[in-house]
């Protein structure tokens, strides 16, 4: 455990799994709240072409390149979902199921294409994929920071708008807001937190870091802003306590472990949270001799 | 073309004929998601068995498989069941994780072996014909050919023996219960398929490819039909053919056959999301369109009507006054003019505008209505 303090490589993994799980804690609440906790996925699995054109345009495998790749990709992917949902009569799973298999589809046929050609080098690629935690740099780390705080501030200060939109949208556009250009630019924000999350987990369970820490804060309470605050908690808690068990040396491969950890958070707050957990039921229904709602008064 | 490349087009077609089948209900159903979640947690029950049976060729991590796939489902919906967390985060949340244990388990105890979570997530069709189905020293044609036919076969069967349950329980869950099946083991028998599909396809093609095979052909027929039989038929037929399609542009590209079937697949769809005859955008605003036009010709009319033997009609009935008194632009004004006049529902004579018998009719008609 003192590792954290003096091995600078573990400090800079646990430091990008802690922020990469501040960002989609923060995010993911409302995921889970408007019930769009597959947007994720299916914009996880929609970068990868993103990933691979940028690769292919610029020839660099710097993380920055290939996370607006990613972003620009996954930004797309949301709008086409928007876009079949609206315009046909095929439904959001369906269209989210669609626009994640094909897109990336789409990015191993170019992954592949890339890699047949003799100039290619792939490096730097495959961390995409599955996530490599252990491949993270210092630049990584600040890339993280930078985009990530730029998304928690865009929360704070449209904090009024995104509360509307994911409790009552009708009123929210009652009051004169126009509601779809907030829900474009929360969906965008989801973005950003999923792709910086991807070099550390990886495509496939990154969308795991949009849903755990936001289901697991949802136990807890009630209220928006505790909510986000605990599900930001929640997320950090996962990324660090993963990279640093991974850390161990036992062949524990990061991003598993991150989404374990979070995994491990929600099975806890679902069973032992106050009111809502699921144990108190039993000890509830046990000794329920008066109904709740006289006790109540 | 080779007899590798023959092979490989015929698994690829199987695999994707398999996969439309019960895909086509997942859509209708809304649970497309349930793919993802299955094809996901499937290596689970693969290394699971592995440990089991030590070997990767054995039957038996097949079954354990799908019976994992089972498991993801009574997961998911025992965790929905308990109204803490909505069905998409139930899903979300179970998938990864068995995952998860899954590439841990790999990583820990079987990296040596065959298990390699690269080909499991990507599959390589281009390596399928290398596996041979011998007996007694015969060779009866690629492994995968075999695996894919049967559960094919499976399929067709299970879907000609119970069509007409899984059809009223698709679209009317409540008659299906009163007709006295359950809805229940509909679901169940339709996930059990999902399960077996999903496992004997992501051999040949990666787990996230099956979502692409299961859900893009049956969205793409969706479009295109009103039928329910006519939607299975066109989604096995699209399938097919984007394995094929997909086949040569991997041949040409020199890329991955699965990406390249499912881009195929998704370009498909798109061109059905464009220009189906009754659904497509393209149809969609040209039917705007046409509305509008035949709208505006009815306002013409019932304003014609509205004014026509007044003492005002000579004033109100002219070409140059309905800029003024409909509020339209001088183009638009000559359009639908025109228009009307070409279907014969008015005449004009020096910019005086009259109604027809005909017009006259249907002016009435829409007035009444």
């Amino acid at each position: 455990m003192f590792d954290l303090f003096t091995d600078y490589t573990l400090r800079t993994v646990a430091l990008g799994a802690g922020i990469l799980g501040i960002v989609s804690g923060v995010l993911g609440s409302f995921t889970v709240l408007r019930q769009q906790s597959l947007l994720g996925d299916a914009i996880s699995h929609a970068a990868l072409p993103g990933i691979v054109l940028a690769f292919l345009l610029t020839g660099s495998n710097e993380s920055l390149p290939l996370i607006l790749g990613a972003g620009l990709a996954g930004w797309i992917g949301t709008l086409l979902v928007r876009a079949i949902v609206r315009n046909t009569r095929i439904k959001n799973d369906g269209a989210l199921g669609l626009v994640l298999s094909v897109f990336f589809g789409v990015g191993l046929m170019l992954l592949t294409y890339s890699q047949s050609r003799p100039d290619a080098s792939q490096a730097g690629l495959d961390k995409f994929l599955f996530g490599q935690a252990a491949a993270l740099l210092r630049n990584d780390v600040i890339t993280m920071a930078i985009l990530g705080g730029v998304a928690i501030v865009v929360v704070g200060l449209f904090w009024k708008e995104f509360k509307l939109l994911s409790f009552d949208p009708e009123f929210g556009r009652v009051l004169g807001f126009r509601m779809g250009a907030i829900d474009v630019l929360l969906t965008t924000l989801v973005v950003i937190a999923i792709v910086i999350g991807l070099q550390t987990v990886g495509v496939v369970l990154m969308s795991a870091m949009v849903v755990a820490p936001g289901a697991a804060a949802r136990q807890w309470t009630d209220r928006l802003g505790v909510m986000v605050c605990l599900s930001a908690l929640f997320g950090a808690l996962a990324g660090v306590t993963g990279a640093l068990l991974s850390s161990t040396g036992a062949r524990l491969p990061t991003g598993p472990m991150i989404v374990l950890s979070a995994s491990v958070i929600v099975v806890v707050s679902l069973l032992v949270a106050p009111n809502r957990g699921l144990l108190w039921d039993r000890t509830r229904s046990r000794s329920s001799a008066l109904p709740a709602e006289e006790v109540a008064s | 073309m080779s007899e590798a490349q023959l092979e490989i087009q015929a698994i690829a077609m199987v695999t994707a004929v398999a996969c439309a089948l019960p895909g086509a209900f997942l859509v209708l159903r809304r649970m497309a998601l349930m793919s993802d979640a299955i094809s996901h947690s499937i290596l689970l029950g693969i290394v699971l068995a592995f440990f089991v049976v030590g070997t990767v060729g054995s039957p038996l991590l097949i079954v354990g498989a799908a019976v994992m796939g089972l498991i993801t489902v009574v997961l998911v919906e025992a965790l929905a069941n308990t109204k803490r967390v909505g069905k998409d985060a139930a899903i979300g949340l179970v998938f990864p994780a068995l995952f998860s244990i899954a590439v841990i388990l790999i990583a820990r105890f079987a990296d040596d072996v065959h298990l390699d979570v690269d080909a499991v997530l990507l599959g390589e069709l281009a390596f399928a014909p290398f596996e041979r189905f011998v007996v007694n020293g015969y060779d009866l044609g690629p492994r995968a050919l075999w695996v894919m036919g049967a559960i094919l076969g499976l399929n067709v069967v299970g879907l000609a023996l119970f069509y007409k349950e899984l059809k009223v329980a698709t679209f009317d869950a409540a008659l299906a219960a009163a007709l006295g099946f359950s809805p229940i083991l509909v679901h169940y028998g339709l996930m059990s398929a999902v399960s077996i599909t999903a496992v004997g396809a992501f051999d040949a093609v990666g787990s996230v490819l099956v979502v692409a095979l299961m859900i893009a052909p049956p969205a793409t027929a969706y479009l295109l039909s009103d039928r329910l039989s006519h939607m299975i038929g066109l989604s096995a037929l699209i399938g097919g053919a984007s394995a094929i399609a997909g086949f040569w542009l991997a041949h040409w590209l020199d890329a991955s056959i699965a990406g390249s079937m499912a881009t195929i697949a998704g370009v498909l769809f798109g061109l059905a999301f464009l220009f189906s005859p009754d659904r497509g955008l393209v149809a969609q605003r040209r039917r705007r369109q046409r509305q509008r036009w035949e709208f505006a010709q009815e306002m013409l009319v019932v304003h014609l009507l509205h004014h026509e033997d007044l003492p005002e009609a000579d004033e109100e009935n002219r070409v140059a006054h309905l800029q003024e008194g409909l509020r339209w632009e001088g183009d638009f004004t000559d359009e639908v003019v025109g228009r009307a006049r070409r279907r014969g529902l008015i005449s004009m004579r020096d910019g005086l505008l009259t109604l027809t018998d005909v017009g006259r009719d249907h002016a009435r008609r829409s007035f009444a209505a």
